[in-house]
């Protein structure tokens, strides 16, 4: 027997369960089909404006910088101004996402644009989130050619653009709107829930920022 | 590992005796439980929470076997192998071989426990691999060729002057006279030389915190940003695990996680965590192209079914340890093997016998701590009971234990003589405290006066006052 017969066979034999057993096997896909809700805390839980004032509040609670935005066409300019403030190099490095493809990026002249993954000579990364969650001021980030994975971890200062209608309440919510998109049981190949900057404590405790990912972490909520 | 649990006592009194150990261990309680316990009450539905992902984890054992076979279902489809392990030695075997199809010299490792309990970074050093830990608490255990001594905070033991003292000695090639001396520095620094390290690791190994069967996703949560760039820069992603980790849906792993990083950390939510399903996809411009997961049995199947069967809720928090007086004292190393603390004390008998870790759940004071922190509601003291009755059972116990064990059973079937001999000793107990209320010796009671004082009883026998309610009831 192979271990995965062995180990499954064990199983089965502990749980005093056979292999043909409908009920169980019911159970489970019932389970997987219907995906049902725990308790939600009720702190998320709040109308549009609310919702959006403590997923700010969330996120500088953990060190992030937040801004809000009325018009996405300000934000090549915002981000000059952003870059400049931190004495950072005006150099940014963003995937081919559409929403960032179709900003006015020659209002910002100085500004320099480079579209791809990033390699680790980049300062700042650029990406756009698919999902923010309330509750904890938490980023969602999906992989693929609009937004590379490496771009939220390799630059030093990761810049983050969101739409305000974008930010839920709760992770369930979030996860809902990813199932609607790639198909319920498909995923892209990595989704990063981001909660803050990098961040360590593991000298005596100390809490430290800027471990192995961004030091820096600067939230911009559109609309 | 070399496993020093069946000399417990041992390494108990040795890190009682250890000033820098007792110095670290400081931080224990100074870096965990206020924080745990401000999250902890800044969310009203906390205790509603636990009782979600204990029942959540419940369902899933008694269908373990069946949302194993749709987790590797679904990893399949997504392009990724699972790879089952019986034990320690395949799951090496196992990882040995894949990075050995793809020629990988550099290895970059995420924070895994799996890893340590098959022993991995040896292996891999054995077979020429250059292996790098690059969570920061790894990394400064592996320069000191120690293994972790907390299961989320493996370099707790350690002082910073002593990290200090490790850099210097490694990292050869910088400038002797740098200043090493806030911890922003070392961070620095440890920050530089992982980075190159990343970029030009072929494999990456992570651990996972849970795996979804829904969708065929491994979760690492983590603070630092390592288990990621350990994962997306290498062509291979392997990931260690074993088969507990599983749990049904991407609801069921948000009721988990609202729990699990205030009860560790207490943090509302950890900085990264991380759902990777499968390798890069074809119009990927990063990620792996291969995806490997390493499910490992080693004991756990034949825990389902016996009373150690809700230990395999446990999702790895290390609050017990936080709140635990023994841990307090003593630290991680002295239980001996990978896992510390309560949940170590209940689990490493199950994983390597109770022949060698035996000892382990009379590391125990009883105090129920443990038990009241723990996210997941494991009933770690009354396991540790029933290690401690099975121990007896199979005669491991002292010979005083058994023989004391066997006197008081005779006494307590006879009443009179029962009565007569616990109001004889208590008397003797308080005239040998001197009326102090503690004694620090008693003859046959060694095992606990070196490590603790002894309450000498106060006042009467419980049959005395037993008796005195039912006479004051009457009247
Ligand atoms: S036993 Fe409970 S408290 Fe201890 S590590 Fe496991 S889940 Fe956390």
């Amino acid at each position: 027997m192979s271990s995965r017969e062995t180990i499954l066979a064990t199983i089965r034999r502990s749980l005093h369960a056979s292999p043909g057993d409908r009920t169980r096997a019911a159970s489970v896909a019932s389970r997987l089909a219907d995906a049902p809700a725990g308790v939600i805390p009720a702190r998320g839980q709040l109308p549009d404006d609310k919702r959006i004032k403590l997923f700010a509040k969330m996120l500088e609670d953990v060190s992030a910088t937040v801004e809000r935005l009325a018009d996405a066409g300000d934000l090549p300019e915002r981000l000059a101004d952003f870059l400049k403030s931190h004495n950072l190099p005006p150099q940014i490095v963003c995937g081919e996402d559409e929403l960032l493809a179709g900003l006015p990026w020659k209002k910002a002249k100085t500004l320099d644009v480079k579209t791809g993954r990033a390699d680790g000579t980049e300062t700042a990364g650029l990406s756009h989130a698919f999902g923010g969650v309330a509750e904890t001021g938490t980023l969602m980030l999906l992989s693929g050619p609009a937004n590379p994975t490496t771009v939220n971890f390799l630059p030093d200062t990761h810049v983050v653009v969101i739409r305000a209608e974008d930010i839920g309440s709760d992770y369930e919510s979030v996860f809902a709107r990813l199932r609607e998109a790639y198909g319920k049981g498909n995923m892209p190949r990595t989704v990063n829930l981001i909660t803050g900057a990098s961040r360590s404590a593991d000298i005596e405790q100390t809490l430290l920022l800027g471990a192995h990912g961004p030091r820096r972490l600067h939230v911009m909520i559109v609309g | 590992m070399q496993i020093t649990s069946p000399s417990f006592k041992d390494n108990a009194r040795q890190a009682m005796a250890d000033a820098d150990l007792q110095r670290a261990l400081g931080n224990v309680e100074k870096g965990f439980i206020n924080k745990r316990a401000k999250a902890v009450a800044k969310l009203p539905e906390f205790e509603d929470l636990r009782d979600s992902a204990r029942d959540i984890k419940n369902h899933t054992l008694a269908h373990l076997d069946l949302y194993l076979e749709h987790y590797e279902k679904k990893v399949t489809e997504a392009g990724g192998k699972v790879h089952w392990a019986a034990d320690a030695e395949e799951a090496r075997k196992i990882i040995l071989d894949i990075c050995k199809s793809v020629d990988a010299k550099r290895i970059t490792k995420g924070k895994s426990m799996i890893s340590e309990e098959i022993a991995l970074n040896a292996a891999l050093e054995a077979s020429g691999h250059e292996v790098s830990e690059t969570d920061l608490g790894e990394y400064i255990i592996q320069l000191r060729g120690e293994h972790p001594s907390h299961i989320i905070a493996p370099a707790i033991h350690v002082n910073k002057d002593q990290v200090e003292a490790d850099f210097r000695r490694v990292h050869d090639k910088l400038p002797p006279e740098r200043n090493l001396e806030a911890p922003e520095s070392l961070l620095a620094e440890a920050r530089g030389i992982l980075r190159e390290k990343f970029l030009s690791a072929d494999v990456g190994i992570t651990g996972a915190n849970f795996l979804v069967a829904e969708t065929g996703s491994s979760i690492i949560v983590t603070n630092e940003g390592n288990g990621d760039l350990t994962q997306i820069l290498p062509r291979v992603h392997i990931v260690t695990a074993s088969l507990e980790k599983i749990v049904p849906t991407l609801e069921d792993v948000s009721q988990i996680l609202r729990v699990l990083a205030r009860s560790a950390t207490g943090q509302e939510f950890s900085v990264y965590t991380t759902l990777s399903t499968g390798p890069k996809r074809a119009e990927d411009p990063d990620g792996p192209e291969e995806y490997h997961v390493v499910l490992l049995d080693n004991g756990r199947s034949s825990m389902i079914g016996t009373e150690f069967q809700d230990m395999l809720r446990c999702i790895r928090c290390g609050a017990c340890m936080n709140h635990c007086p023994v841990y307090h004292s003593i630290g991680g190393h002295a239980y001996g093997w990978v896992y510390p603390g309560p949940m170590g004390s209940v689990l490493t008998p199950s994983l390597i016998g109770v022949d060698k870790g035996g000892q382990l759940p009379n590391a125990s004071t009883f105090c129920g701590r443990c038990e009241s922190v723990c996210p997941m509601r494991i009933p770690l003291p009354k396991m540790m009971r029933h290690w401690r009755e099975r121990e007896f059972e199979r005669h491991l116990s002292p010979a005083t234990t058994r023989w004391g064990l066997s006197a008081w059973a005779y006494a307590a079937k006879r009443p009179k003589l029962y009565k007569m001999i616990t109001r004889l000793g208590a008397m003797a107990l308080n005239l040998a405290s001197r009326n102090k209320g503690a004694l620090r010796w008693w003859p046959l009671a060694g095992g606990w006066t070196k490590y603790r004082d002894l309450p000498a009883p106060q006042g009467k026998t419980f049959q005395q006052m037993w008796a005195e309610q039912k006479k004051a009831a009457r009247s």
